[in-house]
């Protein structure tokens, strides 16, 4: 399962959303929708193919299609296969989009919203994504 | 040339300065070239106004009189609208 963007051609950093629960995952997009507004390309993915609790590469390879942007795409995830699948992803992408993709250690709720809010100023994807993991150091 | 403001308002929203105001203002902050810090007190400590983790994280509440300095050519302006954002309860209606 995977959000609709409406929104192309964004220049700022996208945002990907990855859970083991959509409902998580929608919720975490709804928070940054909420609080950081329209200006960031954002996607969301969760579930397993069949219903239930799960995260697979083609959702997530969809939900970064979704977010692109020329500056690149920020990815949260939860836990374990939300990580490993999104690797995988990453390693699927064509060359030239793969060095423009990173995977933030941090809380993906919080996270989502930092890196959301660092992505809405128009900061590079390095900066997005230390303001992500900034969470972890305090 | 580098110029310098300061400005102080009172938090009247609600909840004070949490996620949404956090965002609101930090998102406001990063459009200004200016180095832009708030605190709690003259004497500080400072928070970055454009680190949003640092802003939420400083927790400030209802009824704080926020401090505001900047430093760069567009200090007054950021100021200014800082305070203005403050004073609007920062655009939220809730």
């Amino acid at each position: 399962m995977t959000s609709r963007n409406p929104k192309i051609a964004l220049s700022n950093v996208g945002i990907v959303i990855v859970s083991h629960s959509p409902d998580v995952a929608r919720g975490a997009a709804d928070m940054v929708r909420q609080m950081v507004g329209d200006v960031v390309p954002l996607a969301w993915c969760g579930g397993a193919p069949g219903g239930g609790l799960g995260t697979n590469v083609e959702a997530i390879l969809a939900a970064i299609d979704q977010a692109w942007s020329e500056a690149g795409v920020a990815i949260l995830v939860d836990l374990g296969g939300a990580e490993t699948n999104s690797e995988m992803a990453v390693e699927m992408l064509p060359h030239e989009r793969r060095a423009r993709v990173v995977i933030c250690d941090a809380p993906v709720v919080e996270g989502a919203v930092m890196a959301g809010t660092e992505a809405s100023a128009g900061s590079t994807l390095d900066q997005v994504r230390r303001t992500a993991e900034e969470l972890r150091a305090r | 040339m580098t110029l310098s403001a300061t400005g102080n308002v009172r938090i009247e929203h609600e909840i004070g300065l949490h996620a949404r105001p956090s965002v609101k203002l930090t998102q406001l902050a990063k459009t200004f070239d200016s180095r832009i810090e708030f605190a709690a007190s003259p004497e500080g400590p400072w928070v970055d106004a454009k680190s949003i983790v640092k802003v939420m994280g400083s927790k400030t509440p209802k009824g704080t009189v926020l401090h505001f300095r900047a430093h760069g050519q567009d200090a007054q302006a950021a100021v200014q609208a800082l305070i203005t954002l403050v004073e609007r309860d920062f655009e939220l209606t809730s």
